[in-house]
């Protein structure tokens, strides 16, 4: 089952919190994560804590689902971060703000687990 | 340092009465001396044009002048006056440079080094802002730098008016120029920016403050008596009540007449009124507008108690900006132009408008003309200092562009052949045949101000005085500047030397060294009993109205480059 | 112990300045006032990695190093690249900006902050239309509504409603939270919208809808409104509209709901707009809330030194703006830097991917305290002091009120400034020597 939604990034209390201690696990829990509207959640079959792969056309990213009732249907929301980054749109249209809400995204339910960040790091390496 | 001689200078130092006269000046450690050795290093001046370092006393060069370059990132690529505008890319000696109403900080420097002014005086600076006057001061090369604190509508001030506590008011007033590294009290519209807060306006002189119950005369008569109290080196600086309207002219006449009681603690002006220029307009509407230059020029010429500035306005694009945070949004929605705006917390208003001032709008002429009536009708160049309020009128790169319409009755014909007739009838400039002459322009860019604001070693040419001196590629007596305006355009917009403090700073229209510049502060003495009171009030506006911190309010010491604290002791 | 009192926090642009901090032993032990974000900044410093030494890497591994070698090697990357980007420079102090804007210039760089991805759209708008704004102060002794246009200050600035706003308390405002209407517009019903006295929720990206609708009947063209605008029906908008005219005192807070969303900068503009339309009924004013604590700060110094406030390119030796085309992200994306030193942010974590797989392809130089993305594909890393406890300088607020934020304890590390300036000395010496 996959869910077409618009994926949007932002800020959080926890993501600030650990702003200056991203190698911790504290950071990957605050940021590694999509929120979405119980119902979609449900249409998607998973609950929290499953794994989520979210594909758009810049790329794709495995998090962790997460319910979150202030979310309207269709709304998904990944806190800013590389794990958002991964799959947000790069394009300024020469303003010189990329995409970061409002990106068409597709998600399911997979088996994969989210990366730490140095392995999601690497991955650039490596390209 | 080493000691410099200026041979065969034509010095024109109204401070001694010296009128283009050929003489030598001697300098030693920066400063002027009677004379010097065999050693020193000799600058032959070969009959030129010679006069103390020029002195701009109303110009907006740090702070809100920020907001303009944010908003206006057209303006760096503008270069309507070549040598002292536009893009110039970093050299060994000098920082990159843009812009032109609004250059970036090292331009503006550099730039009236080259016109030969070696001191500044900003305009306003809000207390709770000022340290970001003083971070921009340090990175204005060359100039000696000092600014005016804002308290026209400011709450404590108020208060303290309201409730007639004139002792704990000059404490205030010395704490607050203590705490923004001031010079000196700028009035800006009276009341008007507490007014502003509530998106009004003041309407004159006897119209209260909206919840404050005090008018504006009330605000400027206690803060004129403050200023003479802490026997402040400068007057009160004001900026009248109406600006920017048609009719004006009565309440800035108005405002001068209030101030005829006010007796100067020093020898000096017992007010300053700014850029008049924009006070000076008769009529009712835009329709029937038309110059009140005469009326405000008898006025003055009546008077011995003020002096005043133009706020000359140079046809092209302008920035405008000011603490008269209702003019700027009238400005903005008349000319459907982009407005910002930046009121400060119990303490004032401000905005910033970009405008064009063309020569085919009857009421951009009419203004044109009316900043020359002004400094040509009044007749003691004493009371005249010259200004375009930059950038408000114009940047002051223009600055010998203007000095060609004061000095030549035919320059100016030129210009107002291109003016409507419309126009013509609502000026009377074109009857004015008065052309002021190298001693006269000398008086308005550099004597005044000098004795403006108590600065006797800056603006003249005395022994004992700074050795900011400014040599322009003139030959008085054998050009002739009512024909040959070009020539002396050409002079003056880049001077043969410039030298600040002894050094020399400018050659041949070119940079040739970016010392940095003193910073001049007012530190008033108050009995400490009256100044412990006034704490408590002000620890309560901490405590429960403003946003920052009192132990984080005042400017502290490392922002200040090389200070000058000037002390005065109050009366009380 | 030492205690103090009155100090600057340097998380976000919010820069409370009432911060009391224990001291003992050179290490914060307690710390009052501060939120949750302030709070693990002082304390948890403790607590978070840091990075230990300078490094360079070397076959894939980053291996300690001196500082001086560090340096070294930093300057040289520079000196070869014919097109360095300098990212950065919003966590640190003005002093340390300053310094970095004289090396771009030096080195012919593009220098960028984090406005790129934040609030550079509102920079432009201000371009367009003008900033219509004024202190936090006013908002809290003036302000009767108050809007949160696409921001969320319970979770990105915790304790700006109780110090500037919604809960605050000044002169005309003595009731503070009560005698207030407090107003969300967003596009889900965050936790700052929970304690809203009205939630506008909008379709995503279509903010401009909404606020054009908004200025047509301010301008008293009320008939122009389709039946729903922006997903919210007409008389909900025309109720919006007719609160803010028959306020005192409006302020519209906006963040990056407003900055990223579609349209982008014309979100700002239309804004800056409607503040300068709803002014010929009230009074009103709108500030943006500035996420990292001294972007503000970056901005005006850029501006007075260089006359732009981000996306500078410096390579025709003055300065050249063209956001859209010499912003960070978007020469990233042209694949155009040759080399890039980043500091005091991180573009690792906070750039679309493309832009990242540039960056890990050519040489970058880090300067930061803390290990982070950046640190991952970084080639030269200089640790360095944190800024606003173990090092002076100023900031700026969100209202661009500069601050003077205190160094609270000792540290061996160097702070940004020294780094610049020891940069910019190592640079200099090998354009001599070459």
């Amino acid at each position: 089952m996959k869910i077409k939604v618009n994926l949007i990034s932002g800020r959080t209390a926890a993501q600030g919190a650990n702003l200056e201690a991203k190698t911790h696990k504290g950071y990957f829990d605050a940021c590694a994560y999509c929120e979405l509207s119980p119902v979609d959640l449900e249409r998607l079959g998973a609950s929290e804590g499953d794994s989520l792969k979210v594909n758009t056309e810049f790329g794709d990213v495995v998090v962790f689902a997460k319910t979150n009732e202030g979310n309207p249907e269709g709304l998904a929301f990944i806190p800013m971060g590389p794990w958002a980054n991964a799959v947000l749109s790069p394009d300024t249209h020469g303003c010189g703000m990329p995409g970061f809400k409002g990106v068409p995204a597709e998600i399911e339910v997979t088996d994969e687990e989210p990366l730490d960040m140095k392995s999601l790091m690497k991955k650039y390496i490596e390209a | 340092m080493s000691e410099i001689l200026i041979k065969n200078a034509s010095v024109c130092d109204p401070a001694q009465r010296i009128n283009c006269e050929t003489m030598d000046i001697c300098i030693k450690d920066g400063k002027i001396v009677e004379s010097v050795s065999a050693n020193a290093k000799v600058i032959n001046a070969e009959g030129r044009l010679t006069m103390a370092g020029g002195f701009d006393g109303h110009t907006h060069s740090a702070g809100k002048i920020n907001v303009g370059r944010f908003i206006n990132p057209n303006d760096s690529r503008k270069n309507l006056v070549p040598g002292l505008s536009g893009q110039v890319a970093r050299t060994e000696k000098t920082r990159a440079q843009v812009g032109y109403n609004t250059p970036n900080t090292y331009a503006i420097g550099y730039r009236y080094a080259k016109l030969g002014y070696t001191t500044i005086c900003e305009a306003a600076i809000p207390l709770l802002a000022a340290r970001h006057t003083h971070e921009e001061f340090k990175e204005i090369p060359i100039l000696d730098k000092m600014g005016l604190s804002l308290f026209g509508s400011n709450w404590q001030v108020m208060e303290y008016i309201r409730d007639k506590e004139p002792e704990k008011l000059a404490a205030y007033v010395a704490w607050g120029l203590r705490a923004s590294r001031g010079y000196g009290i700028k009035i800006v519209n009276p009341g008007g920016g507490e007014a502003w807060g509530w998106g009004k306006n003041v309407s004159g002189l006897y119209d209260p403050v909206p919840n404050f119950d005090v008018t504006p005369a009330e605000i400027l008569m206690s803060l004129a008596e403050v200023n003479e109290r802490l026997k402040l080196p400068h007057s009160v600086h004001v900026h009248c009540n109406n600006l920017g309207k048609p009719g004006n002219y009565a309440t800035t006449i108005e405002t001068m007449k209030l101030f005829e009681k006010v007796k100067p603690s020093r020898d000096r002006q017992a007010l300053h009124v700014t850029h008049v220029q924009f006070n000076a307009y008769a009529g009712t509407s835009w329709r029937d507008f038309e110059t009140g230059a005469p009326m405000v020029a008898d006025y003055i010429n009546g008077a011995n108690h003020l002096t005043f500035d133009l706020g000359q306005i140079i046809f092209g694009p302008a920035v405008t900006m000011t603490a008269d945070g209702p003019v700027e949004y009238a400005n903005a929605r008349m000319m459907h132009e982009k407005w910002s705006n930046q009121d400060i917390e119990l303490e004032d208003a401000s905005g910033v408008v970009p405008l064009f001032y063309s020569p085919k709008s009857f009421v951009n002429a009419v203004q044109w003309a009316i900043g020359l009536e002004l400094a040509l009708l009044v007749k003691d160049p004493w009371k005249v200092m010259f200004t375009t309020d930059s950038p408000n009128g114009g940047s002051f790169v223009n600055y010998p562009e203007a000095f060609t319409y004061l000095m030549s009755a035919k320059r100016r014909e030129e210009v107002i052949s291109g003016f409507s007739k419309m126009a013509l009838d609502r000026m009377v400039l074109p009857g004015i045949d008065r052309e002021l002459d190298f001693y006269e322009l000398a008086i308005m860019t550099r004597s005044i101000q000098s004795k403006m604001y108590s600065r006797p070693e800056k603006g003249n040419l005395k022994p004992g005085s700074d050795a900011d001196i400014a040599i322009y590629d003139i030959l008085p007596g054998k050009i002739d500047p009512s024909t040959e305006y070009e020539k002396m355009k050409k002079a003056f917009s880049g001077a043969a030397y410039t030298l600040k403090d002894g050094e020399i700073v400018v050659k041949d229209g070119e940079i040739e060294a970016t010392p940095k510049g003193k910073i001049y502060w007012v530190n008033a003495k108050v009995p400490s009993a009256i100044d412990s009171a006034m704490q408590k009030d002000i620890d309560v506006k901490f405590r429960k109205y403003y946003t920052v911190s009192k132990a984080n309010y005042m400017v502290e010491d490392v922002y200040l480059q090389k200070p000058v604290e000037i002390t005065t002791e109050g009366v009380f | 112990m030492p205690v103090i009192k009155d100090a600057v926090c340097s998380l976000c642009g919010s820069l409370c300045d009432d911060i009391t901090v224990t001291v003992e032993n050179n290490k914060i032990t307690k710390i009052e006032n501060a939120c949750i974000l302030g709070h693990s900044k002082f304390v948890g410093m403790l607590e978070h990695d840091r990075i230990e030494t300078p490094m360079i890497r070397k076959n894939g591994e980053l291996i300690p190093v001196s500082y001086e070698e560090a340096i070294e090697a930093a300057a040289k990357i520079l000196v070869n690249s014919k097109r360095t980007l300098s990212y950065g420079w919003c966590s640190t102090s003005c002093e340390a900006v300053s310094g970095a804007i004289q090396l771009a210039e030096e080195t012919g760089s593009v220098i960028d902050s984090t406005a790129n991805v934040c609030h550079g759209p509102t920079a432009l708008a201000a371009q367009e239309k003008g900033s219509p704004s004024a202190t936090l102060g006013e908002i809290k002794n003036r302000a009767d509504v108050i809007i949160f246009w696409g921001c969320n200050p319970v979770h990105a600035h915790p304790r700006h409603m109780v110090r500037y706003s919604s809960f605050s308390k000044g002169l005309f405002t003595e009731k503070g939270r009560k005698g207030r209407k407090m107003i969300v517009i967003d596009v889900r019903r965050t936790d700052t919208a929970k304690l809203s006295d009205k939630y506008v929720e909008i379709e995503q990206g279509s903010d401009l809808l909404l606020v054009t609708a908004l200025r047509s009947i301010v301008n008293g063209h009320e008939d122009v409104i389709p039946e729903t605008v922006a997903g919210v029906p007409k008389a909900e908008v025309i109720e919006l509209a007719e609160t803010l005219m028959n306020a005192k005192f409006v302020c519209i807070f906006f963040g990056m709901g407003v900055t990223q969303s579609r349209s982008k900068y014309k979100n700002g503009d239309a804004m800056s707009s409607l503040i300068s339309d709803l002014n010929q009924h009230t009074k009103a004013v709108m500030i943006g809330m500035r996420g990292h604590y001294n972007v503000t700060g970056f901005g005006q110094v850029a501006t007075w030194e260089t006359g732009f406030p981000m996306a500078i390119d410096f390579a025709r030796g003055y300065p050249y703006y063209n956001p859209g085309e010499t912003g960070a992200n978007d020469i990233l994306v042209r694949e155009e830097p040759d080399a890039a030193i980043i500091a005091a942010a991180d573009p690792g974590a906070h750039f679309p991917q493309k832009a990242v797989r540039h960056l890990a392809k050519i040489p970058v130089i880090q300067i930061d305290p803390y290990p982070n993305p950046t640190t991952e594909i970084a080639d030269v890393v200089i640790p360095a002091a944190v800024v606003g406890i173990e090092a002076e300088g100023t900031a700026y607020r969100m209202d661009a009120i500069s601050l003077r934020m205190k160094k609270l304890i000792d540290s061996k590390f160097k702070t940004d400034e020294e780094i610049v300036k020891d940069l910019t000395a190592k640079v200099r010496e090998l354009k001599r020597g070459a």
